[in-house]
């Protein structure tokens, strides 16, 4: 069915294609997209060259956009439950919209008047945290939180609780002006497109390009070296990189005496009450009183102590003094040398496995280009302190990782480890080294704090705060008077204190366990909680459908929306069917996670370019609906009737304070559309985004765009534009006294509250207020001789996790998953290549395909991540490769751990952050039997295609669009 | 005379598939299309695409090598496929040297696939015509588009820039200056066939740091009266000499 012959194409007439731009969203990446009309349907996706993000590139998952409008597996139609059915049977109803909303007002009516945490709102990576974070807030439950905590909370917490900023939206590498970049562990999503741009320019312009990781797949099979290390020792490496540099004196002196607190001086006395506090200078000037700034230095110059930042003054980095009443202290910087002693390159090889000397080597490379091959860029700035600077200082060494650092159990040390080799390097914030994001840098910790207990938590009140944030003190967690969790996921509590994205990975297990205590609602929001988006999948798909000794359903209630007919479709009793991205208004907001550039803020839009499909309706109309039938504050008038018409409606006119002039979108503010950042609502701001690439950006100017923790002109900008509170400069915490805040209550030593005891050893060892090595917990509590491999996984740059194997071309080239293994450790198991063979932790077992793989570290095993499905999940046909071939590795990983000593099962997370550690598992290998099926293992019963979705998959896809002229 | 044709550089590509979907996505609703996918959401899901890429290792761990290898037609100056064909669909455009197939007169009978020794020849199973690359030449002449975007659709999606679209016998042009300048290589050129497609070889970036320039005179372990010296405990001269 082909049109133009091709024997002369040229010779036939051109075709103009109808052109819209909207944002893409294959990926959590957010590049801009041309969307290609032929008679209103879509013909062609590509980058858009206008937009700041992608420059008109795209990626296998942007090209295939068609292909998801094309999925066999969407909804359409809203669906319950069928009466007297059981959950999970898939015996659904359609029932009207007007059913849904007044069902759901009805029962989340009730549990908002009598209990509102007993409703439970949990989203995956939805883009939309700025709405569903105030919808949960306005609701007042605690019980709200994306994927975070599944994903890389501990990158997050761990980089800004140390340097204000984090890798993606929030900072990245100045791949531009770097020299030396060196990327360590599974990060190859997270940027996609834009990493991808600059790394090709990177190399182009001669940068050299190591790669730390298990596996050399994707990004890393272009660096310069490869330099493979076990899983969950990275820690132990970085530490040695930094005892390296400063042994051989490489580190920036300047940089650290000035924009860190490695001089400021630490209480020393044991026995105080605060020790291991900085000191505090009563009669000096705090500054912010939420983070004061009246601390000490001794002054290298006068030999004396003097006030920090004293002008003229140099703080001694080293040494031990004593205040004027006979305190000992120490510069910041001392301690973190007696902790580096003992951490060698020797010391490390022994764990994560590379050569002392190529730790020494790495070592001198990076503080030798930092140091050696300095930038001066012309920009005059002025430093917080008044200091002004005629040039901006770069040193061009870059780093960036992501999950593969972030998911263990000893991540947050790991990346504060990262963030104090950075900050040792002083590349923070600098040409050619890291730079931050808009809005970050932020406070350390930032302001926004989670509700601090149960006195928070009222019936038809909003929380005060939002759910989530970032303790600085045992007072801002989330427990009641003994110390008890509040929210269900236990986020925030003294098992997992800094748990700044939630605990999601926990929910379904603890409101089953009823532990704390049982919700009632749980509404799941594009995350996949029934197979990828869990730890132990196949018990939690029981827990799911499990009921009481009352024969009710311990989760009593659970609404899922998404677009598509997933695992977890299934397991609800309502099912709401969203739009695609293509089909609705949507904002990357900076209130959320923009997509801002390192020389100013950005945020962008969805526009809708095609018609929404049956019935399904965007989630944000749902919330809007929904917040409005209930009552909530921020969506109706004063006398209680609705105050936004929808959710375009909703953007333009909501503001965070009446008159704040904050809202959702930061472009074409004002009456007029002439402000930024802040303004008046714009009626015609949606026209505004859509005339100008469906992007707004606002570029700093240059003097703006450097050392942004400590430029008095950035911050005073960002202050009067009220993107920040305040403007004080926010010091690198090469030594975190809030974390020492939190080992010194597991200590007894400060009033207010303290850890039950059995968690007081835990919290004293976790919170060091310096960065230590400790084996990933799970190692520690398991037989490692029995279980010898690591195993992990890494996401395919073509496939999004869950997100589309019911896409026709994208599973063409990943249907099924393998099992890579090192030819040595396979051959030393019996598996040949290609041989069905069985993985095995404590926890559970999965059969499946082996695949020889010389780019795999002995001892580790890896796997493409979620691309096996269950049967019959998202429309795909019963015998398809993803449920038959293809195997999911987190049936081997267990969401909880024995606690030591304990009967207590704790979360399988990082005891500081509650990340999910789902890298941390252990594994033994051995070949399937001969007589065993060649499929893998476990199986599940074929799901039941749900009512509206398409009963026929097409045998033959002849995908050609619009009524072109037809060849004859 | 023109040859147009692209230059893949292997140093910057990162196996994305970016090429290999848009190529069907443009390709599919174009004047090459449609092109099927058989089984596209049951077993074994296959389907006609005009550019692949294979991935494959190098070398023993722990030297081992990652390549992405992106693959389509080669556009050969001496196309086996072409004489083969019995029909003359198989044929070489003068003007700018794209190896193309006239589906016309195409019968499917698959000679040009065996004679083309790179593999890149699809044959559509729903269609029965023989399909291959087309260097997008619906979209490169296309008045229509706006010039930055009258390129094949693989190059403009690249997120690295890894594929140069040009003249290859225009020693002005971009794929030309890289394939002199970057040592760019033909497939297999032992067969005679000389595919205008080069590949840019991978190239090494590496650091020597000396000795020397470890350790600085403005060193700032002397500032903190810490100037590198050796351990006190460690033996010299004086424990072994008398003079």
């Amino acid at each position: 069915m082909s049109t133009v012959r091709l024997s002369n194409p040229h010779a036939e007439p051109v075709e103009e294609l109808d052109v819209k731009k909207t944002t893409c969203y294959m990926c959590a990446c957010r590049c801009g997209i041309r969307v290609h009309l032929r008679n209103g349907e879509v013909r062609y996706i590509d980058g858009n060259p206008d937009h700041p993000l992608n420059q008109g590139v795209i990626c296998a998952k942007g090209a295939s956009g068609i292909m998801k409008q094309q999925s066999p597996a969407r909804l359409t139609q809203p669906l319950i439950r069928r009466p007297g059915t059981e959950r999970g049977a898939g015996e659904f109803d359609e029932i009207s919209w007007e059913e849904v909303f007044a069902l759901l007002a009805e029962r989340l009516k009730k549990l908002r008047e009598t209990d509102p945490k007993k409703f439970a709102l949990f989203t995956g990576r939805d883009q939309m945290q700025a709405l569903t974070g105030m919808f949960a807030k306005q609701f007042g439950t605690p019980n709200y939180a994306a994927h975070g905590g599944f994903c890389s909370v501990n990158m997050a917490a761990g980089m800004i609780y140390t340097i204000g900023g984090s890798f993606w939206e929030f900072g990245g590498p100045d791949l531009e002006r770097s020299k030396l970049f060196i990327m360590i562990g599974t990060a190859e999503d997270h940027h996609s497109n834009p990493m991808k741009v600059a790394l090709s320019k990177f190399k182009r312009n001669g940068g050299r390009f190591v790669s730390i990781n298990p596996v050399r797949t994707g990004y890393s099979a272009i660096a310069d070296e490869w330099v493979p290390i076990k899983p969950g020792t990275d820690g132990a490496l970085l530490l040695a990189l930094c005892h390296e540099i400063i042994a051989k004196g490489l580190y920036d002196r300047e940089f650290l005496a000035r924009y860190t607190n490695a001089g400021q001086l630490v209480i020393q006395d044991p026995d105080a009450d605060e020790f291991g506090l900085f000191a505090m200078d009563p009669e000096g000037d705090p500054v912010n009183p939420d983070y004061p700034h009246n601390k000490y230095w001794w002054d290298r110059l006068t030999d004396k102590l003097v006030p920090t930042h004293t002008p003229g003054a140099d703080p001694r980095l080293r040494g031990s003094y004593a205040l004027p009443d006979g305190t000992p202290v120490k510069p910041a910087f001392q301690l973190l040398l007696d902790r580096l002693k003992s951490y060698t390159p020797e010391w490390a090889e022994g764990i994560c496995g590379v050569p002392a000397d190529t730790i020494r080597r790495l070592a001198h490379e990076m503080g030798v280009t930092a140091r050696d091959q300095k930038i001066h860029l012309p920009i005059s700035w002025t430093d917080s302190w008044g200091v002004e600077h005629d040039h901006v200082t770069g040193n061009p060494v870059s780093f960036h990782a992501m999950r593969g650092l972030a998911a263990h159990s000893n991540g947050f040390h790991t990346i504060r480890a990262l963030a104090i080799l950075m900050s040792l390097l002083g590349t923070i914030d600098r040409p050619g080294g890291f730079r931050h994001k808009a809005p970050f840098p932020r406070a350390i910790p930032p302001i926004a704090k989670p509700p601090r207990g149960p006195h928070a938590v009222k019936p038809n009140s909003p929380l005060d705060g939002m759910p989530l944030g970032f303790p600085a003190d045992p007072a801002d967690l989330c427990v009641d008077d003994d110390g008890r969790p509040v929210r269900i996921d236990k986020g925030f509590s003294w098992e997992y204190p800094l748990s700044a994205h939630g605990l999601m990975h926990n929910v379904i297990t603890n409101a089953w366990r009823g532990d704390p205590y049982p919700i009632d609602t749980l509404l799941i929001f594009m995350a996949n909680m029934a197979w990828n988006s869990t730890m132990n999948t196949s018990e939690v798909r029981q827990m799911l459908n499990d009921k009481g000794e009352d024969g009710e359903y311990r989760i009593p209630f659970i609404v899922v929306c998404d677009a598509f007919q997933s695992e977890m479709t299934g397991f609800a009793d309502l099912i709401l069917p969203d739009t695609t991205y293509l089909e609705r208004h949507d904002v990357m907001s900076i209130l959320d996670r923009p997509i801002s550039e390192f020389d100013g803020p950005v945020d962008s839009v969805r526009i809708p370019v095609v018609e929404p499909k049956g019935q399904c309706k965007p989630f944000q109309e749902v919330l809007i609906e929904l917040g409005s039938r209930l009552g909530l504050p921020a969506f109706v008038r004063p006398d209680g009737t609705r105050k936004f018409r929808d959710y375009p409606d909703f953007i333009v006119n909501y503001e965070t304070e009446p008159g704040s002039g904050i809202g959702f979108l930061a472009g074409w503010r004002g009456v007029d559309g002439q402000k930024a950042i802040r303004g008046e609502p714009n009626p015609k701001q949606w026209e505004m985004y859509a005339k100008n690439n469906c992007v707004f950006h606002y570029v700093l100017p240059a003097s703006y765009q450097y050392m942004r923790n400590w430029n008095k002109g950035y911050m005073e900008w960002a202050q009067r534009v009220r993107m920040r509170r305040d403007a004080d400069p926010i010091l690198i915490h090469l030594y975190s006294d809030v974390m020492q805040r939190f080992r010194l209550a597991a200590q007894g030593k400060r009033p207010g509250r303290r850890p039950p005891p059995e968690l007081r050893e835990r919290v004293e060892k976790y919170f060091d207020p310096l960065p230590f090595y400790y084996p990933p917990l799970e190692s520690q509590s398991t037989d490692t001789t029995r279980y010898p491999l690591n195993a992990v996984t890494q996401r395919p740059m073509a496939m999004y996790h869950s997100w589309d194997s019911q896409n026709a071309w994208l599973r063409q080239i990943h249907a099924h998953n393998y099992l890579h293994v090192n030819p040595a450790t396979a051959r030393a198991a019996g598996i040949g290549d290609g041989d069905w063979m069985w993985a095995e932790s404590p926890w559970g077992k999965v059969r499946c395909m082996c695949r020889y793989s010389e780019a795999v570290e002995a001892g580790t095993v890896w796997t493409w991540n979620a691309i096996g499905k269950a049967s019959n999940a998202w429309n795909l046909g019963p015998m398809a490769n993803e449920a038959r071939k293809g195997f999911l590795l987190n049936h081997l990983i267990s969401e909880e751990l024995p606690m030591q000593g304990s009967a207590r099962r704790m979360s399988n997370s990082d005891p500081v952050t509650g990340q999910a550690a789902w890298y941390d598992v252990r594994v033994r290998i051995y070949r399937a039997g001969d007589d065993e099926p060649k499929e893998s293992w476990p199986q599940f019963e074929p799901m039941k295609t749900l009512p509206g979705v398409t009963k026929t998959r097409p045998g033959v896809l002849k995908y050609f669009v619009g009524n072109w002229k037809k060849r004859s | 005379m023109t040859q147009l044709a692209l230059v893949i550089d292997l140093n910057v590509c990162v196996g994305c598939q970016a090429c290999v979907t848009s190529c069907k996505s443009w390709n599919t609703s174009g004047t090459a299309g449609s092109l099927a996918d058989l089984n596209p959401y049951d077993e074994d899901p296959t389907g006609t695409f005009f550019n692949r890429v294979q991935t494959f290792e190098v070398g023993s761990y722990p030297n081992t090598e990652t390549v992405h290898f992106p693959k389509s037609c080669l556009h050969c100056e001496d196309p086996p496929c072409v004489p083969v064909c019995p029909t003359g669909a198989s044929y070489k455009r003068a003007e700018d040297g794209i190896v193309l197939v006239d589906y016309d007169k195409c019968i499917g009978c698959k000679y040009c696939s065996w004679a083309c020794p790179y593999g890149v020849r699809e044959l559509d199973p729903e269609r029965k015509e023989m399909t291959k690359c087309t260097l997008c030449v619906d979209r490169i002449y296309n008045e229509a588009l706006p010039e930055r975007d009258r390129k094949p659709a693989c190059v403009l999606a690249c997120p690295t820039s890894a594929r140069i679209f040009g003249d290859v016998h225009d020693p002005d042009s971009v794929a030309s200056k890289a394939i002199r300048e970057r040592g760019g290589y033909q497939l297999m050129p032992e067969w005679g066939t000389e595919p205008s497609n080069h590949y840019l070889p991978r190239r090494k970036t590496e650091m020597t740091i000396r000795p020397d320039e470890i350790v600085r005179t403005d060193n700032p372990l002397k500032v903190d009266g810490l100037k590198p010296m050796p351990d006190a405990s460690t033996p010299a001269l004086d424990d072994a000499a008398s003079w």
